[in-house]
């Protein structure tokens, strides 16, 4: 039932995960409370940027024609991205966008161990260079939830809002769309559903310990794998591809 | 005006055979977070495979007035350094 | 030893190009001499941030987006190395942020000029970048330890921002029209504020003579410029870009390139507050500061929390 998708395709949904959030993570560049912290934050987003090269390189061999990894980066309107929603949300206060990078990194390590055991032996290999990058960015972002967590009156309460803003768009990263389903049944893609219930008890146990809580009954926002974004993404785009699009066609 | 973090010292191992040497220093809130920014900030070109890093207030240093009881009296042991000893001119290596 | 004792032996020190290290005697004006150097050569990368970061976002292709995110947040390293560099003088990172934020210590001018095209990025990797490393090349040899250490590791990272800068403008020459325009553009507008990143002529500078002396500088503002032109003219060459400056000739006898004078109305309008851009760059960095205050207090409170929580232990 439902369409198919290709395997380029879901290796494109990939690279938009990654890219989005390079590029959200790459505007703290310059930006952050302090140096050290600065470069970490570089750091990460150039991990997440090479990450989404990979999987563009890859889809970019898949199509066969004359394509490259920026075509998919710098040609393709908000519709076409399929990055899950929680990736293209403003990078906020320091707290959201480090919650939303603890979020995401024990999501990201789960799923790159489970992309390990791919059919398709590209996809296994980027997962193995992108899961020693996940273990080290949730080191980093789990020890940032325990020290703003366990500091301040007000590094606990913006810890708490950027909980309550983001957890809306935590449903969305296991709510498996028809045509993925099908790609897990041939081994190819993750079986993200599997990993919800682990992800659940991992953040309720961190939040616990710093006392925050985590929103009940929450609506959940989806959309992202369909290409129904927030907002936010048009005007990231049109920062990103603002070059290649007014001079069309030019090598940079 | 006081820092917002304590002061770290960072060493550095670049490669396995080799002393770990100092590269600089860094400002952290605890020794792990001290190692983590160390690799961010000190091996963006994989210029390490070890770190260690020392609060700047643990570091015990002599002083410059300690210069003449602590290095003089080694200073006139030449005798200690191979090149202190001649060798025939036939004897390249030894 | 008296104050007179101890500062002939320093300079001894200096002249037989020992390093000084920190905790070294050094003459009060060597330490200060020092601490603005060098703070203000940590705030020259920080600040230099801004205009480059402001393309991030917008960079033309994802190999590019890669490689000058990892050039702007070598430039963070290379503020940071430099600020450790003067802590080891007993002055604290802060103490030096809010220097600078007070206005009382200085970041070089050419970051108040604005990025306003893509080739601009090129132009400042190339052209900035090159000059900046001119000037750090000499000040491998300073004579204060760990600036002179902090130099060389720069000097060795900093290979590859010209590098990539240069491509930029390779790539942008080889192009369209407009690409080409472009590129001459941002030459046209960076060229003359890069000459005068080397300061004033040594004949119109305050500190050069004590500095050279003390080998905290080790070659004059005049000679750097020139060892820049001489090197920059054949690169310019090769890939079409015009200099643009019109008394700019090779000249046999001296075996240098002549060129025109530099606009020092405009130098000094920039250096003081006067640059399109020294409002924003300042306000900026001071906005950032503040937004991340409670971070840093939220890191001083946990350090805090973590000591008592050992000691009761």
């Amino acid at each position: 039932m439902g369409t198919e998708i290709s395997v380029k395709e879901y290796v494109v949904r990939l690279g938009d995960d990654a890219l989005i959030l390079g590029h959200r993570l790459s505007e703290w560049c310059r930006n952050a409370p302090f140096l050290e912290e600065d470069l970490a934050l570089s750091n990460v987003a150039l991990d997440f940027i090479g990450r989404a090269r990979m999987f563009y390189t890859y889809a970019a061999e898949l199509s066969g024609e004359e394509v490259t990894e920026d075509t998919f980066a710098y040609q393709r309107d908000c519709r076409d991205f399929k990055n899950h929603l929680i990736h293209e949300l403003p990078r906020g206060d320091f707290a959201f966008t480090m919650v939303r990078q603890y979020f995401v990194d024990v999501y990201s390590l789960a799923f790159m161990t489970s992309l390990l055991e791919s059919s398709d032996s590209r996809l296994a290999a980027i997962a193995g260079k992108a899961i020693k990058e996940s273990e080290y960015h949730l080191r980093r972002s789990e020890e940032w939830m325990m020290r703003l967590g366990e500091s301040t009156q007000e590094s606990h309460r913006r810890l708490q809002s950027a909980v309550d803003e983001l957890w809306r768009f935590t449903g969305e990263l296991f709510d498996q769309d028809s045509p993925e389903r099908e790609l897990v049944a041939n081994g190819v893609a993750v079986d993200t559903r599997a990993l919800e219930a682990d992800w659940n008890r991992t953040i309720t146990a961190t939040m616990s310990k710093i006392s925050i809580e985590i929103p009940k009954d929450e609506l959940q926002v989806t959309g992202g794998r369909e290409g129904k974004h927030t907002e936010f993404l048009g005007f990231l785009l049109s920062e990103l591809q603002f070059l290649q699009r007014a001079y069309p066609g030019l090598e940079w | 005006m006081t820092s917002h973090t304590q002061l770290y010292e960072i060493f550095i191992r670049s490669q396995r055979g080799l002393d770990h040497k100092h590269v600089g220093s860094l400002h952290a809130d605890d020794a792990e977070q001290a190692l983590q920014y160390a690799r961010d900030v000190y091996t963006r070109r994989s210029e390490g495979v070890s770190i260690w890093a020392v609060k700047s207030s643990d570091i015990a240093a002599s002083q410059e007035s300690d210069c003449g009881s602590f290095y003089d009296p080694l200073d006139d042991k030449p005798y200690r350094h191979a090149s202190h000893y001649d060798l025939p001119d036939e004897v390249k290596s030894l | 030893m008296d104050q007179a004792e101890e500062e002939k032996v320093f300079q001894e020190r200096v002249d037989a190009e020992e390093k000084i290290e920190p905790k070294d005697w050094m003459p009060d004006k060597y330490r200060k001499t020092l601490i603005r150097q060098i703070s203000q050569h940590a705030h020259s990368e920080v600040i230099g941030m801004q205009p480059e970061g402001n393309w991030l976002t917008r960079a033309p292709t994802l190999h590019r987006k890669a490689v000058l995110l990892a050039k702007v947040q070598d430039e963070g390293g290379h503020g940071l190395y430099l600020y450790s560099a003067a802590e080891t003088m007993g002055v604290s990172r802060e103490e030096m942020i809010d220097d600078l934020h007070e206005e009382r210590a200085k970041y070089a001018s050419i970051f108040n000029y604005p990025t306003l095209t893509w080739s601009d990025i090129g132009a400042i990797g190339w052209l900035v970048d090159s000059a900046a490393i001119v000037n750090q090349i000499s000040l491998q040899r300073t004579s204060y330890g760990p600036y002179a250490r902090a130099m060389v590791r720069i000097c060795k990272e900093e290979s590859f921002h010209q590098r990539q800068g240069y491509n930029i403008m390779m790539t942008l020459m080889r192009g369209s029209d407009e690409q080409k325009a472009m590129a001459q553009d941002s030459v046209d507008r960076f060229w003359w504020p890069v000459l005068m990143m080397f300061g004033p002529h040594d004949s119109d500078s305050v500190h050069s003579a004590q500095n050279m002396k003390w080998k905290i500088k080790r070659q004059s503002n005049d000679d750097l410029r020139q060892k820049f032109i001489d090197q920059t003219v054949e690169q310019a060459n090769a890939i079409g870009i015009t200099l643009p400056d019109p008394d700019l000739k090779w000249n046999e006898e001296r075996g240098h390139y002549d060129f025109g004078e530099i606009d020092w109305e405009e130098f000094r309008r920039s250096m003081s507050g006067g640059g399109p851009c020294s409002r924003l760059r300042l306000a900026h960095h001071r906005q950032v500061h503040e937004e991340g205050e409670w971070v840093r207090e939220a890191m001083r409170v946990y350090e805090n929390k973590k000591r008592s929580n050992q000691e009761a232990a």
